[in-house]
């Protein structure tokens, strides 16, 4: 005979196995279904053509580059703040009411909606700055969106660097910054490197933010002053227009499989540097 | 022999506490001082004093006289400072690199570029550490594969390498097997022709094996000074020959 | 001197997180505020009528929108969420949890259009033919959020339980109570407010949430009376019609995004506070 206790217990157990594996099957669902879909469309000739018909016939080739484009400016911009800010944070200061109101703000701006940073890029970059529906404009906005990402893994990496490091450095004569840029900046590069490529990701993955600041143009953009659309855009517009889902699928298809490799190679340094200084 | 580092009446207190007290001795040039003295009697602050890895912990103050070359520590520039007066940890830490990496950052940090430069002063120092005829094939293998005894001498050749004249070893063999211990003592015999050594150590026997003088370090106090055979056959106190024999520490 | 100059430096850049954000606030409020004022708070909130191009400014159906779909999606991501919090951290094999976590952190990498397409062409012809009514609607748009804040439930409230000290779960466990009973009577309680923090925190998500929202909610102008009615956000609001708005409209949508924006920096300053007392 058992207790009703251990009774319960297996019930509880059963009931959450059971809901837990509901949430695997979502996520394995969605892959699975639109890897069916949009697996085979995915051909060097849909990569690497030019859309014809808005999008409903030809391939998508002027998307791939606005992403690589707008992803990358946001990169460039971002990093040197988000790093900047973790050592400022981390090597410059001891906790105060300043390094409070800093983290505050880095976590409130990482809650703003996506479509708020998309307002704002709109107004500020494409209207007051006279930039345009651009690369740029998309690319700084989202810079802003995806700087509390590199703060924060940046932060976390340089925490993880052991103090003695530093004194070693300091005890043979290293300044500060010397010691910053030799000893603790490259022993946290895996750790900053995720965050630089978690934040690629999630530019790759924004739709709100982009369309209202990069525009939608379907030519391939050449200077950074060029409106372009992003695959994540291109794919609402097939998806909400229902212009082809064939072309849909394979958009969301090739989407979804960027974005996993980039999360998994973000994982695995994390996974690596954690693993280092243990 | 001249004065290398000296003491006048050093105070220092951390959050309010006391952690060292009116502490006044002399170190000689080429000399090795050892200070022993039970477990936070303040024995590794004195020497955070001397190259002011102190000044990064907050709460500290300091009073009294701290010289070195007759001028206080706190005059010199601190990167000058530290170049002058090198410092052996107690764990062994390579930094995350090669061997050859580890012993060229300290000139890399004064700017020396020139691999032939660079490569002499590596040799130079790994030489002097007596760590030259067993990383010699490796000099580009990462550090952090040496056995301990190795780390701790790679340590010592990456202090050297920045050519100081003071070294300040902090329980440099507190987590090392006899034989390195020994390899590392012998090091020290022979760099005193052209080094000042202070060397820490709660292993009093280690003491009594290598330095010149000895002083006895109690609760932050300087209780006793004085040639290392006196203090150890002869101590004017009682605390130093209660710590030195064995019935306290 | 220099290492001064770098510290100077350094600080200016470390303000740029929280530089954005005031600029941000700033921006939206000039572009908003304006019409907020002229219409009247009151009647911008509380009218229902919204024909902007004709000089009604009304969201309250909007307001009420979202947070139909919010609190839709709090039952179904956070009961999930929860569960599988529960699950991993007492109950799942520890070789298992190495496998889980990551795959559940990959949730929150799929782009949020996929999500919505995904609504679009499973869940709202699934409740098109089993419940009646259109499909897109705030069940729908309920459902599809409820999953995307399922790994914030769960990144932020395991790592909540797994702060909790050993110590509790075996001072527990030792008193003879099972490992559900220690589960739910002491570590949920010690680990709470990381709990409520992780609801809070998605809950901003959700009503944050543009894309998924406007491809599967129907988007229509009227006050929500049925979960299977189409319904029409905050956020949705803005993006379906920036595209062609101007003058009066387009301030109008920056009003939206006033509101939006106060409703999020309550739900978030909650949850940071939160989270902050329980350091």
């Amino acid at each position: 005979m058992i207790s009703r206790p251990l009774v319960v217990q297996r019930v509880v157990w059963l009931v959450l196995a059971v809901l837990t594996l509901f949430t695997l099957a979502i996520l394995i669902f969605i892959l699975a279904f639109i890897s069916a879909r949009g697996a085979r469309v995915i051909t060097p000739e849909f990569l690497f053509s030019l859309p014809e018909r808005m999008g409903k016939e030809g391939g998508i080739l002027p998307t791939l580059i606005a992403t690589i484009y707008i992803a990358v400016v946001a990169i460039v911009v971002a990093t040197p703040f988000g790093v900047g800010t973790a050592v400022y944070l981390t090597e410059y200061t001891r906790e105060s009411a300043l390094t409070r109101i800093i983290r505050f703000g880095a976590d409130a701006l990482a809650g703003v909606p996506s479509i708020i940073f998309g307002l704002f890029g709109f107004i500020l970059f494409v209207i007051r700055l006279k930039m345009g529906w651009s690369i740029l404009a998309g690319g700084l906005t989202l810079a802003v969106m995806i700087l509390p990402t590199i703060i924060r893994t940046s932060e976390e990496a340089i925490r993880a660097i052991p103090y003695q490091l530093r004194e070693v450095s300091y005890s043979l004569g290293g300044t500060r910054s010397q010691t910053i840029m030799r000893v603790v900046l490259p022993n946290a590069l895996p750790g900053i490197l995720t965050g630089v490529i978690l934040g690629l990701g999630r530019s790759v993955a924004e739709t709100a933010a982009v369309i209202f600041t990069a525009g939608s143009s379907l030519r391939i953009p050449r200077t950074i002053l060029d409106p372009g659309r992003t695959m994540a855009v291109h794919f609402y517009i097939l998806a909400r227009e229902g212009l082809s889902m064939e072309r849909a699928y394979g958009t969301a298809f090739l989407l979804i499989v960027v974005i996993l490799l980039i999360n998994t190679v973000a994982y695995l340094l994390m996974f690596r540097l954690t693993r280092r200084l243990k | 022999m001249p004065e290398k580092i000296s003491a006048r009446g050093l105070n220092v207190a951390v959050h309010g506490s006391p952690v060292l007290r009116d502490i006044s001795l002399s170190v000689m040039a080429n000399e090795i001082l050892a200070i022993i003295g039970p477990a936070h009697s303040g024995k590794t602050t004195f020497l955070r004093c001397i190259n002011r890895l102190i000044e990064n912990q907050p709460g500290f103050v300091r009073t009294g006289e701290l010289l070195l070359d007759n001028r206080d520590v706190r005059q010199w520039d601190i990167d000058t400072l530290r170049r002058r007066v090198g410092m052996i940890f107690a764990t062994p830490i390579p930094l995350p690199g090669t061997i050859f990496d580890n012993v060229a950052y300290g000139p890399r940090l004064k700017g020396v570029r020139n691999m032939r430069r660079l490569a002499e002063i590596v040799e130079k120092s790994l030489r002097a550490a007596f760590l030259w005829d067993e990383v010699k094939d490796r000099l580009f293998s990462s550090a952090l594969r040496l056995s301990g005894g190795q780390q701790q001498r790679l340590c010592i050749a990456r202090t050297l390498a920045v050519e100081p004249e003071v070294v300040m070893m902090d329980e440099p063999c507190s987590g090392l097997d006899p034989i390195s211990t020994a390899q590392i003592e012998q090091a020290m015999r022979e760099l005193k022709q052209s080094y000042t050594f202070i060397l820490v150590t709660n292993n009093v026997k280690q003491a009594a094996r290598v330095s010149d003088r000895t002083a006895f370090f109690l609760s932050g106090e300087l209780v006793e000074l004085g040639p290392t055979a006196q203090i150890f056959t002869a101590p004017r106190d009682k605390r130093t020959d209660d710590y030195v024999s064995g019935r306290i520490g | 001197m220099k290492e001064k100059l770098i510290e100077k430096g350094l600080l200016i850049v470390a303000l740029s997180a929280l530089g954005s954000l005031l600029l941000i606030a700033l921006f939206i409020f000039i572009e908003g505020m304006p019409l907020i004022v002229k219409v009247g708070l009151k009647d911008f909130i509380a009218s229902t009528h919204w024909a902007p191009t004709r000089g009604s400014f009304g969201i309250l159906p909007m307001i009420l929108g979202s947070l139909a779909v919010t609190l839709l999606a709090l039952i179904f991501g956070g009961g999930l969420g929860l569960a599988g919090t529960m699950f991993l951290a007492e109950f799942a094999p520890r070789w298992s949890v190495r496998i889980l976590k990551p795959l559940i952190e990959l949730l929150a990498g799929i782009p949020s259009v996929v999500y919505g397409f995904m609504g679009v062409v499973v869940l709202v012809p699934w409740i098109r033919q089993t419940f009646g009514g259109p499909g897109f609607s705030v069940l729908a748009a309920g459902i599809i959020l409820g999953i995307m804040i399922l790994p914030t439930v769960i990144a932020i409230s395991l790592d909540a339980l797994n702060a909790v000290p050993l110590s509790y779960k075996e001072g527990s466990l030792a008193l003879g109570a099972t490992r559900w009973q220690t589960l739910y009577r002491v570590q949920f309680r010690a680990a709470r407010s990381g709990i409520i923090a992780s609801l809070i925190l998605a809950m901003g998500r959700a009503v944050g949430e543009t894309m998924a929202v406007i491809m599967v909610a129907g988007n229509a102008l009227l006050i929500p009376t049925s979960p299977l009615a189409p319904v029409r956000t905050l956020t949705s609001n803005i993006a379906l019609e920036m595209g062609y708005a101007a003058g009066d409209h387009q301030r109008a949508l920056f009003a939206t995004g006033v509101v939006l924006f106060v409703i999020i920096a309550v739900l978030n300053t909650i949850a940071l506070l939160t989270m902050r007392e329980r350091k």
